[in-house]
C-alpha cells in the first residue's frame, strides 16, 4: 500500500486541493515541477459549469447545489457540460439559482447531512422536503457528484495531466467525526479519485496564509505562539488552535485543538437581515412572497458587504425586483441602515460577550432530529469562547510552553488570530471578533494577540490544500497534530442492575489523542467474543480534551462536556468459511491511516485476521 | 427603438422634454445598437465627428447586419457577427439587470424615484456583466485633458480625431476621452441545441 503510494506520488506533476465545501467548491493547485521551495508556481482553476439552461461558463467557486429537475422541465441538451451530456441532473450555479426556485427539487449543504450522525447517509433522504416522485440521493452521492464535477473539469482542463496521477488533498472541516472523513474519502473514491489525503480546512488556511507570505511567516510567528484559526464559512463554524514552537532551531506547528461542529455561518447572517428587512415592508403593508425573500436575501447580501465596508455610507437602499417583466412599476425599495447590519450581525453573531460566556442550548423538540442540528445560539463568540475555555490547558504538555502558562488562566491565551471565510471579508467583523477576544485577554492580564492578514478568504483553503500537498514532499513546514480527539467504547459495567436504571458503563479509551498517520495502536485488554454473522453494536464516544488517556484506559466516570457520543459502531463477522454460531476470540486495533480517517478493526486472537469495524452505522431505525 | 421623436415638437423643445432617465434609456438603447450594429455604429460616429446633420433619421436597422454603402470602387470585405452572441448577451443583460424588462417599460408613467429604484437593478446587474465578462481597460492612459502627441501610423480604429483636423501628423491635441477597450472577451459556451433567440423564459409556477 505504502509502495503503492509513493510511486503515485512520484509521478504527479501537480499537487491538487480540493475544498468540498457547505455552499462552494474549489479547486487549487501547485505545479511541483515548477517550483522551488517557498517559491510556488500555482493557480485556482475555472470550472465550468452550468449557469442557465445549455449556458455552460467558467468560475472559480463551484456552488454545492445538486438540482434534479422534472422530465419535462428542460430541452434536449440543456444539461450538457463540456465533457458530458449524458447526466439528467445538474451541480453549480445553475443548480443553485434554479433550486432557489424549485426547493422541493434542490440539495443543499450535502456536507453538513454528511456529518450528520443522526440519519443513515448512505441512504436516499435528500432533498428531505422533496415529494415521492422526486428521486432523491444520499448525501454521500451528493458530495460524489461535487467531487466528480471537480475532477471532470481539471481532465476537461489539463487532458495532458490525468486527475488520478497527481497528488490530491480534500480538505474537511477540523470537526468532523471519523465516520464523517471516512464518508468523504468513500466519495471522493466514489468520483473515481485515486490515493487522497484528507486535511483539516482550518489548517489549510494557515497554509495558504504561510504559502502567500512567502518566507516571511518565520517573522511573523516566534516560538511559543498560540494561533487561533476563525473559520466561518456559508454554513459551519470551524476553529483550530495551532501552537507554534521550536526544535532543533527550526519552527514546528503542532495543531493543539479543535472546536466542536457548529452549522452556523454567513447564510445565517444574510436570512436574519432579510427578515429584519422584511419585517420593515411588512410594517409598511407590504407583503413578500418567497420568491421575493429570496431575492431580498441576495440585495441583503450585497448591501451588508457595502455597509461593513471602512467608509460606509450611513444606509444603503434595496430594492426587491418584481417578479414579472414590469420592473418599474412591480419592485420594491426600502433601505439597510448601518444601525441595522450592526444591531443584527455585530450584537446577534458577533455580541461582545465576556470570557465565561457560553452558548445557550435549548432542549430540543422530538421533530427537529429531521432536519440538520443548526446550532441554536448564533453568537460566534459565545462558541469560541467556550472552545478556549475548555481548552484551557491544550498546551500545557507541549514542549516549551510549561513556563509559558499562567496557571490562572481560565481560558487558553492565543497570541495570533488568522480569519478565514467569506463572512470575514468584512473588517468590521474582523475586528468586532479580535476585539472581543482582546477583552477577554486583557482581563486576565495577558498581551492582546494580533492579527495575521493578507489571507484570501474564498480560496484559502483550496490553495492552502494544494500547498500542503506540495510541503508534504518534505520541502516546507508542516502543521503536526494527529487525530484530535480521544476515542473510546462504552462497555457495560460490571455492577449489579438496579431495577429501572440503566446499566453504568465505562468508557475504554480505543485511540489516544494526538495519533500521527501511519501509527497503529491495539488493545489487547479487551477480549470480545463475536457471534459470526451477527452484528455487535458499541455506543462510540470522541473527547477532545482528554489528552493524556493512553489505550485501554478505562473512565469510570467524566464530565458531561468531557466525552462527546458519536454515532454508534458495529463489528460483523462475515460468515464465509465459518459455522454460524461460532464465536471467534477477537481484540480491537486502532491505525491512524495516511489518508487521515481513523480505522477500528477487530482482531482475531487467534489467527490474526482481521475486520473493519463500520464506524457509521445504517439503518439506525 | 427609440431614435425618433415622440411627436413632431421642434428639436430644443423636444430636449427640454427629455428627463434624465429618458435620456438613461436612450443612451442604453443605443449602446445596445452600436454594439451589435455597425451601420447604426458608423452613423454615429459620423454624427458625432460632424459629417452627417444632427437629425439625420435613422432607419430602422434590419436584423443582419447589411454593409454600408462606402465611396470606394472596391468595397471592403464585411464581417459577418454571430447573431448567437449578441443574444447572448443581450440574454445576460436581461438575466442579471433585467436590462429588457427596463427598456421595454414606459417610463413617462413612474415617478423618478420608481424608475430610480429600478435603475439600481439595473445598473449593478450590468455592472455584474460588465465585470464577468469583459476585461475593459482604457485605451489611452494619460489624464483627460491633458495634451498628447500622436505619433505617424497611429491606430485611426483607436482614435478619433476631432475639431481643427487639419495638417499632417504628429498632431498634438488635447485628450477629451480616454476610450476604452476590451481587452478580454469571456462569453458562455452555448449548446448546440440552444435556442439563443430566447432572451428570458416565460416562467409558469405550479
Amino acid at each position: 500500500m505504502s509502495h503503492a503510494m509513493s510511486q503515485t506520488v512520484s509521478q504527479a506533476r501537480f499537487a491538487i486541493g480540493i475544498d468540498l465545501g457547505t455552499t462552494h467548491c474549489s479547486l487549487a493547485y501547485v505545479d511541483i515541477a515548477a517550483s522551488d521551495g517557498e517559491n510556488t508556481q500555482h493557480g485556482v482553476l475555472a470550472i465550468p459549469q452550468l449557469t442557465a439552461p445549455g449556458t455552460v461558463e467558467p468560475a472559480p467557486l463551484l456552488p454545492s447545489f445538486l438540482y434534479l429537475p422534472h422530465s419535462d422541465e428542460l430541452a434536449a441538451g440543456d444539461l450538457g457540460l463540456p465533457w458530458s451530456g449524458a447526466q439528467d441532473y445538474a451541480v453549480g450555479e445553475f443548480a443553485r439559482v434554479r433550486g432557489a426556485q424549485t426547493p422541493i427539487r434542490l440539495v443543499s449543504s450535502a456536507k453538513s447531512w454528511l456529518c450528520h450522525a443522526g440519519v443513515d447517509r448512505r441512504g436516499a433522504l435528500l432533498p428531505s422536503d422533496a415529494p415521492p416522485e422526486v428521486a432523491r440521493v444520499s448525501p454521500l452521492e451528493a458530495s460524489t457528484r461535487y467531487l466528480a464535477h471537480l475532477r471532470q473539469a481539471w481532465e476537461h482542463a489539463h487532458p495532458d495531466a490525468p486527475f488520478a496521477e497527481q497528488d490530491i488533498t480534500v480538505t474537511i472541516p477540523a470537526s468532523f467525526d471519523p465516520a464523517a472523513r471516512e464518508l468523504t474519502v468513500e466519495a471522493a473514491r466514489a468520483a473515481g479519485y485515486g490515493p487522497l489525503t484528507l486535511l483539516e480546512e482550518p489548517q489549510a488556511a494557515l497554509y495558504s496564509w504561510i504559502q502567500t507570505s512567502a518566507a516571511r511567516w518565520r517573522k511573523e510567528v516566534k516560538p511559543g505562539d498560540i494561533i487561533l484559526v476563525v473559520d466561518v464559512g456559508g454554513g459551519t463554524s470551524d476553529f483550530s488552535l495551532i501552537a507554534v514552537l521550536e526544535r532543533e532551531g527550526n519552527l514546528e506547528l503542532h495543531r493543539v485543538a479543535v472546536g466542536e461542529h457548529i452549522l452556523l455561518g454567513g447564510d445565517n447572517m444574510d436570512l436574519a437581515l432579510a427578515h429584519g428587512v422584511a419585517r420593515k415592508l411588512a410594517e409598511a403593508g407590504k407583503t413578500l412572497d418567497p420568491w421575493q425573500m429570496r431575492a431580498l436575501a441576495y440585495a441583503c447580501r450585497s448591501a451588508k458587504e457595502a455597509l461593513l465596508s471602512p467608509s460606509a455610507p450611513e444606509s444603503q437602499p434595496i430594492v426587491v425586483p418584481s417578479r414579472g417583466s414590469k420592473l418599474i412599476g412591480g419592485s420594491l425599495r426600502t433601505e439597510l441602515t448601518q444601525a441595522e447590519v450592526k444591531a443584527t450581525l455585530l450584537e446577534g453573531f458577533f455580541p461582545t460577550v465576556d470570557a465565561a460566556a457560553r452558548p445557550v442550548s435549548r432542549a430540543r423538540g422530538g421533530l427537529t432530529q429531521l432536519g440538520l442540528p443548526y446550532a441554536q445560539d448564533a453568537g460566534v463568540t459565545r462558541h469560541l469562547a467556550a472552545l478556549l475555555g475548555r481548552q484551557s490547558g491544550a498546551t500545557a504538555e507541549l514542549e516549551g510552553f510549561a513556563g509559558r502558562i499562567d496557571p490562572n488562566a481560565t481560558f487558553l491565551h492565543p497570541t495570533a488570530v488568522l480569519f478565514n471565510g467569506g463572512v470575514f471579508k468584512s473588517d468590521m467583523l474582523t475586528e468586532r471578533t479580535l476585539a472581543t477576544l482582546n477583552t477577554w485577554l486583557a482581563a486576565e492580564g495577558a498581551a492582546p494577540a494580533r492579527l495575521l492578514a493578507g489571507a484570501d478568504m474564498d480560496l484559502a483553503v483550496a490553495r492552502g490544500a494544494a500547498y500542503y500537498g506540495y510541503v508534504r514532499r518534505g520541502t516546507g513546514v508542516r502543521i503536526r497534530g494527529g487525530t484530535a480527539r480521544a476515542y473510546y467504547v462504552a462497555i457495560e459495567s460490571s455492577m449489579p442492575a438496579i431495577p429501572g436504571a440503566e446499566p453504568p458503563i465505562q468508557a475504554l479509551c480505543v485511540a489516544p489523542f494526538g495519533m500521527e498517520e501511519g501509527v497503529e495502536v491495539d488493545l489487547p485488554l479487551l477480549q470480545l467474543g463475536l457471534v459470526v454473522g451477527e452484528a455487535v453494536h458499541f455506543r462510540f464516544f470522541g473527547s477532545s480534551v482528554r489528552r493524556n488517556d493512553t489505550v485501554g484506559t478505562l473512565l469510570d466516570f467524566w464530565q458531561p462536556d468531557e466525552l462527546q457520543e458519536l454515532g454508534e459502531i458495529q463489528a460483523t463477522l462475515p460468515a464465509e468459511g465459518r459455522p454460524a454460531g461460532e464465536v471467534v476470540q477477537v481484540t480491537l486495533r486502532a491505525v491512524a491511516t495516511e489518508t487521515g480517517t481513523l480505522e477500528l478493526t477487530a482482531v482475531s486472537a487467534g489467527s490474526g485476521e482481521h475486520w473493519k469495524i463500520a464506524l457509521d452505522v445504517r439503518d439506525k431505525g | 427603438m427609440n431614435q425618433s421623436p415622440p411627436n413632431n415638437l421642434p428639436v430644443a423643445q423636444q430636449q427640454a422634454r427629455l428627463t434624465f432617465f429618458r435620456r438613461l434609456l436612450i443612451a442604453w438603447s443605443a449602446f445596445i445598437t452600436a454594439l451589435f450594429n455597425p451601420a447604426f455604429a458608423a452613423q454615429v460616429a459620423a454624427w458625432k465627428s460632424g459629417a452627417a446633420p444632427v437629425m439625420t433619421p435613422v432607419v430602422p436597422m434590419p436584423p443582419v447586419p447589411a454593409p454600408v454603402s462606402v465611396p470606394t470602387p472596391t468595397p471592403p470585405p464585411m464581417k459577418e457577427l454571430s447573431n448567437d452572441a449578441a443574444l447572448l448577451l443581450l440574454g445576460l443583460l436581461q438575466r442579471e439587470a433585467r436590462l429588457i424588462d427596463f427598456t421595454q417599460e414606459d417610463v413617462r408613467a413612474y415617478s423618478d424615484a420608481d424608475v430610480g429604484a429600478a435603475a439600481r437593478v439595473v445598473h449593478e446587474g450590468c455592472c455584474k456583466v460588465l465585470r464577468e465578462h469583459f476585461t475593459i481597460a482604457p485605451l489611452r492612459t494619460e489624464a483627460e485633458g491633458s495634451r498628447i502627441r500622436l505619433e505617424e501610423g497611429f491606430d485611426a480604429r483607436a482614435i478619433r480625431l476631432t475639431g481643427n483636423v487639419v495638417g499632417k501628423a504628429p498632431f498634438q491635441g488635447s485628450l477629451s476621452h480616454r476610450g476604452w477597450r476590451a481587452t478580454d472577451v469571456r462569453l458562455p459556451q452555448l449548446s448546440a441545441a440552444h435556442d439563443a433567440s430566447v432572451l428570458a423564459q416565460a416562467e409558469v409556477e405550479l
